[in-house]
């Protein structure tokens, strides 16, 4: 049973990052996606002071919190001028220092483990069961990413024509009345919230490869965006089963092998896609190559 | 509703960072017109067209569009953007990015469908793009994706059109496809800004000209407005080289 709650885990947290990292990816944010997962530790530090206990719905709520003040205090550095990279290098490294200090001054009286936060224990995700009435429901962090994932597939299921349009043309979706603004916090917050759903998992780090990889692998092997989003859920749930059984072969870090696993993918589909890949683009230059230019 | 005039500025300012990019611009456009608005970089034609359009904030005056806000007029009201504002790249098709333009008719949850595919198709067509709708965007080249722009606007279905430099970078053959889509549209009765910057077809091209440099300097119908004085208090100096394309002879397209 241990094996099938860790996999399930890892897809869900694939899933609803994988769905998110598209658009992110799309509207080249990929390190946006990096600065939120960093910067909701005060939250979770903050919702774990105030309550003194791991209650998740406090810390998805912090945590999210969170998340939307990382973006906006990004717009608003960069709109005083200041070069879009380095806000969000200020923001994000500002913010998770001040979840470090926190974490670790109260460490002494709070069960809350740095290293945890950082790079998640998935393995001990299956004895952390949500107790429902009496009855044993598994484990809770299943029951908060497959809530996360419902409500990520409910708002990109229903608005998939407003996020796709914003991220192609944000300056016809303003034209034609799409509220561009809306929606680029209703990303940021999904983003956010699946984020924090994932820390106890895989960690603020890893996340983000669970963000970005599996992503930028699908954009490199079709050409529409809702092929990509299958792709991407498609392949977060083999590195999550993959990953798991190479961590057990070699004895390893759970969450560090499926992201390995994710990068070894895009390796392969980075030489290999027929569409985008170097084997690709070359056979394609040599074919062209081959056909004599005409002389006029 | 049609009646009144399509487009009227009145006392428009607008400012980047309190530096002043538009100054109190006003006029009126007539319905039915072709109008080229012209002026050197940085004299705020894309900016015109995008306080109209809402994208950014005014700081003073207003905008009516049939009489209404633009807000109320939107669907009546097509756009067509700079080629380089979008990502080429985005995985998507012709066809898809058509679709688009029919986004705004739609409202918050309906989805595209049968009928907006087969009304692409059919804009798509008018541009001479038919046979390309399943194509990547990123293969097509700088030509066809305008045309893919216009068609997407097509798809709007509206009266009133904006259009970023339609002409920037594309070959001779699609810029008379492109006019003589602009003149089936106005004989259609619609009426198309046209943000332009090849002041050697403006005779050839335009009904109506706006002189913009900061400030409006003239506004009107070619013959009358299109003057070297006017073109000079647009662009400064360089008259001599101005006055070639004013004496340019009016012709027709084809």
């Amino acid at each position: 049973m241990g094996d099938f709650w860790i996999i399930l885990t890892g897809s869900l947290v694939a899933a609803s990052c994988g769905i998110l990292g598209c658009f992110l990816i799309l509207r080249k944010m990929a390190l946006i996606g990096d600065a939120i997962s960093h910067s909701v530790l005060p939250g979770i530090a903050i919702a774990f002071l105030i309550s003194g206990s791991r209650d998740s719905f406090l810390m998805l709520l912090g945590a999210s919190v969170f998340g939307l003040i990382t973006v906006f205090l990004i717009q608003l550095l960069q709109r005083g001028g200041l070069q879009g990279d380095a806000s969000i290098g200020i923001v994000f490294t500002a913010l998770f220092a001040i979840g470090v200090i926190l974490i670790s001054r109260n460490a002494s009286n709070i069960d809350l483990d740095l290293d945890c936060v950082l790079f998640g224990e998935i393995a001990y995700v299956q004895w952390d069961t949500l107790i429902l009435n009496g009855y044993d429901m598994g484990p809770a962090a299943v029951w908060m990413l497959g809530g996360t994932l419902l409500v990520v597939l409910a708002a990109v299921g229903l608005f998939y024509k407003q996020f796709k349009l914003c991220a192609f043309d944000p300056a016809l979706a303003a034209a034609v009345g799409i509220p561009v603004a809306l929606f680029h916090y209703l990303l940021m917050g999904l983003v956010s919230l699946s984020t924090v759903a994932s820390f106890e998992s895989v960690g603020a780090i890893l996340v983000v490869g669970m963000l970005i990889v599996p992503a930028s692998t699908a954009y490199l092997l079709t050409d529409r965006l809702s092929t990509m989003l299958v792709y991407s859920v498609i392949l977060g749930v083999l590195c999550s089963a993959g990953g798991y059984y190479a961590a057990k072969w070699i004895d390893t870090s759970i969450a560090g092998s499926m992201i390995t696993v994710a990068g070894i993918l895009f390796l392969l589909a980075f030489i290999f896609s027929p569409l985008h890949g170097l084997v690709a683009r070359f056979a394609k230059r040599r074919r062209l190559k081959r056909v004599p230019m005409p002389l006029n | 509703m049609l009646n009144s005039n399509p487009l009227q500025v009145n006392n428009l300012t607008v400012a980047y960072q309190k530096k002043p990019v538009l100054n109190a611009v006003s006029f009126v456009i007539p319905s039915g017109k072709l109008i080229g608005i012209l002026g050197p970089n940085g004299a705020g034609k894309s900016t015109l067209l995008k306080a109209v359009l809402g994208l950014i904030p005014i700081v003073d005056g207003e905008v009516k569009i049939y009489g209404g806000s633009y807000r109320e007029q939107r669907k009546n009201v097509g756009y067509v953007p700079q080629r380089e504002s979008v990502d080429w790249d985005f995985p998507t098709n012709a066809l898809d990015v058509v679709m688009m333009g029919r986004y705004g008719h739609l409202g918050w949850f309906r989805r595209p469908g049968a009928s907006e595919r087969k009304l692409a198709t059919e804009c798509l067509d008018k541009v001479g793009m038919k046979d390309y709708a399943g194509r990547q965007i990123s293969q097509l080249s700088g030509g066809q994706q305008q045309r893919v722009f216009l068609a997407r606007a097509l798809a709007q279905n509206a009266n009133l059109y904006f259009m970023d430099e339609p002409f920037a970078g594309v070959d001779a053959t699609t810029e008379k496809a492109i006019i003589q889509l602009l003149h089936d549209l106005k004989n259609q009765g619609k009426t198309v800004l046209v943000v332009h910057h090849d002041l050697s077809t403006v005779r050839e091209y335009f009904d109506h000209v706006i002189l913009l440099n900061g400030d409006l300097v003239a506004e009107g119908p070619t013959e009358v407005t299109f003057t070297p004085e006017n073109l000079q208090k647009t662009y400064g100096g360089r008259l001599a080289l101005l006055q070639d394309f004013v004496t340019v002879p009016v012709g027709t397209v084809q």
